[in-house]
């Protein structure tokens, strides 16, 4: 399914969730969402769901205009970041739920519940209660519930964000590779830089209820249309009043054309990894620059030292 | 020893005040043995007591049930306008002495009142029979469902409801599939609440009952009735029959509520 919002205004008394919002999802694409908390995200994950009616604008789903067409009939599958298990049911029932509403045939909710409770392996959980399983399985059979009814479109609303760091990671490759299996166009609210960067094909980036940017992750990252962009994507540090990455700052023991000078004030080794920070020669904000290992011991540097910070594309620039 | 003095005073406490006068009750009751209790519960009089208290129960509870679980999930649910308003009324009957509850039916169904002058004229008399009888206790036992209803829907949310929507279920399916049995314990404790309620009630239903015997005495009426009658086996013996039916009660509402706090911990 294509998804197109156009000039989607929200507001929650005084609060602007979104404003004027325009956005194109393409079919078959694993697209996240990605702001600080408050930015209007989830807002418009819920207005494409249903859940949440615009102040103004539309939502297109394939074209068809869908403003007005409650949640239900939207043929869409949605996981919430606290599961919105129903706790009263197994797991079995919950992931039947969709179908049994549908009036899906027994014999196929059957066939159909087993396909997903393996596909989220969940196999040997059918008869157990969403209350006696682990956050990562309950995420799990949020999806497999959602999937059920072969929805056209799969909204996952921050689907990781109480799961602790380990089983997040998990979930997010396994989210994935499921994708890459069933290719339903998919739309996942994130907070999380990291998580979006490494498993969407395309980003959207949403702050203070518009979008900043969107496009493809690498583009965000190399290209940002400014300085938000750029600093919710990925490490930054100022060098020459200008915002840059500090993998990108090059540094030097010897003067070079266009460089700053400056005094070498900490060297952190993180591994493999190794961050220095340096005061520039003028004063101001101190620079971190991300060196690896090797590259710290051939230039010998220590505390105190003087080196030269510049960054060549923004000099080529 | 000050916890152990505390723990005393307190079960000294619940004992004087709350076990003696029904232990009291029982004893009267039994004092002559179990024959002139039996004659006594079977007589026509309080045979009649008892089938019409259970009448009114039969009809209030069903009516408050289903009122109070509509209110409370439009309140817990933000749909209710003036929900200050809706909050304050529906604990009028808490704060509000029965006899004036009574009263007010009294008033309003009279030959002169609002809804009597109209219901008369058409030749449906409320008042003295056992439909104003209903009408009162229906209004002293409203609160009880929604009380309990409403803090375990707000605490439920709304999430499971619009999980059910995305997937294709209607308000109604999504009611009766998801929310109603989240909250089954809680209606549950509310029923049995106001099924105790509508049994005892006495005030309200005083006022605007006509108080024949035989005829129109629900079961506390009765008591009191053969209490001034100078009759206390049978005042003694439907006083122990409404006192077993609240033991009853009470035994069901802990095992329930056990069992809700069972599952409260899964």
């Amino acid at each position: 399914m294509s998804i197109q919002v156009r000039d989607v205004s929200k507001s929650f008394g005084d609060f602007h969730a979104l404003v004027d919002v325009t956005a194109d999802i393409e079919p078959g694409h694993l697209t996240a969402v990605l702001g600080p908390s408050g930015g209007g995200k989830s807002t418009l994950l819920r207005i494409i769901a249903g859940l949440e009616t615009a102040d103004s604008g539309h939502v297109l789903i394939d074209g068809k205009d869908v403003t007005n067409v409650p949640a239900r009939q939207r043929g869409i599958g949605f996981v919430f970041q606290h599961y919105a298990a129903f706790t009263h049911m197994t797991v079995w029932e919950n992931v039947a739920f969709g179908l049994k509403i549908a009036k899906t045939s027994k014999p196929r909710i059957k066939e159909r519940v087993a396909e997903l409770l393996a596909l989220v392996h969940l196999d040997g959980f059918a008869s157990r209660y969403p209350a006696e399983l682990s956050g990562g399985q309950r995420q799990r059979m949020a999806l497999a519930r959602a999937l059920a009814v072969e929805p056209g479109l799969l909204l996952l609303d921050e689907p990781f964000g109480a799961l602790d760091v380990k089983v997040r990671q998990e979930l997010r490759e396994w989210l994935r590779r499921l994708h890459d299996e069933v290719h339903t166009t998919t739309i996942f609210v994130t907070h999380d830089q990291e998580e979006a960067m490494e498993i969407a094909d395309r980003i959207i980036v949403v702050n203070h209820g518009r979008i900043e940017q969107s496009g493809p992750p690498e583009d965000l990252y190399d290209r940002p249309a400014n300085d938000f962009v750029m600093s919710f994507l990925g490490p930054v540090t100022t060098l020459g009043g200008q915002l840059v990455r500090p993998h990108d700052i090059h540094v030097s023991t010897r003067p070079t054309t266009g460089a700053h000078r400056a005094t070498l004030e900490r060297v952190v080794s993180l591994g493999f990894e190794t961050r220095i920070v340096a005061t520039p020669a003028g004063g101001g904000e101190p620079v971190t620059v991300q060196l690896t290992r090797n590259q710290v011991h051939e230039l010998a540097l220590e505390v105190g030292d003087t080196v030269y910070l510049n960054v060549p594309h923004v000099a080529a620039a | 020893m000050g916890k152990y003095a505390l723990r005393y005073a307190v079960l000294g406490y619940l004992a004087l005040l709350l076990v003696a006068p029904v232990a009291m009750v029982g004893y009267r009751t039994f004092q002559h043995g179990v024959s002139p209790v039996w004659d006594a519960l079977s007589s026509h009089d309080a045979v009649q007591a008892l089938k019409l208290s259970l009448l009114i129960t039969v009809i209030a509870v069903p009516i408050n049930v289903v009122f109070g679980i509509s209110t409370g999930w439009l309140l817990a649910r933000r749909r209710m306008p003036l929900p200050w308003l809706v909050n304050a009324l529906i604990n009028l009957p808490f704060a509000m002495s029965p006899v004036v509850v009574g009263l007010a039916v009294f008033v309003l169904y009279s030959r002169t009142g609002w809804i009597g002058t109209y219901l008369f004229s058409h030749g449906i008399p409320v008042l003295f029979t056992w439909k104003a009888m209903t009408i009162a206790t229906i209004f002293v036992s409203l609160p009880f469902v929604v009380r309990e209803v409403v803090p375990v829907l707000e605490e439920l949310g709304s999430e499971q409801e619009q999980a059910a929507a995305v997937l294709g279920a209607s308000t109604l399916q999504s009611f009766f599939r998801v929310t109603l049995p989240a909250i089954r314990w809680a209606v549950v404790y509310g029923t049995i609440l106001t099924v105790a309620r509508s049994l005892g009630e006495y005030g309200a239903v005083n006022i605007v009952s006509s108080n024949i015997v035989g005829q129109s005495l629900t079961l506390p009426l009765y008591v009191n009735n053969r209490i001034n009658q100078l009759d206390p086996t049978a005042a003694y013996s439907a006083g122990l029959l409404l006192a077993v039916i609240s033991l009853l009660i009470l035994v069901g509402m802990t095992a329930f509520s056990s069992r809700r706090h069972v599952e409260a911990d899964k």
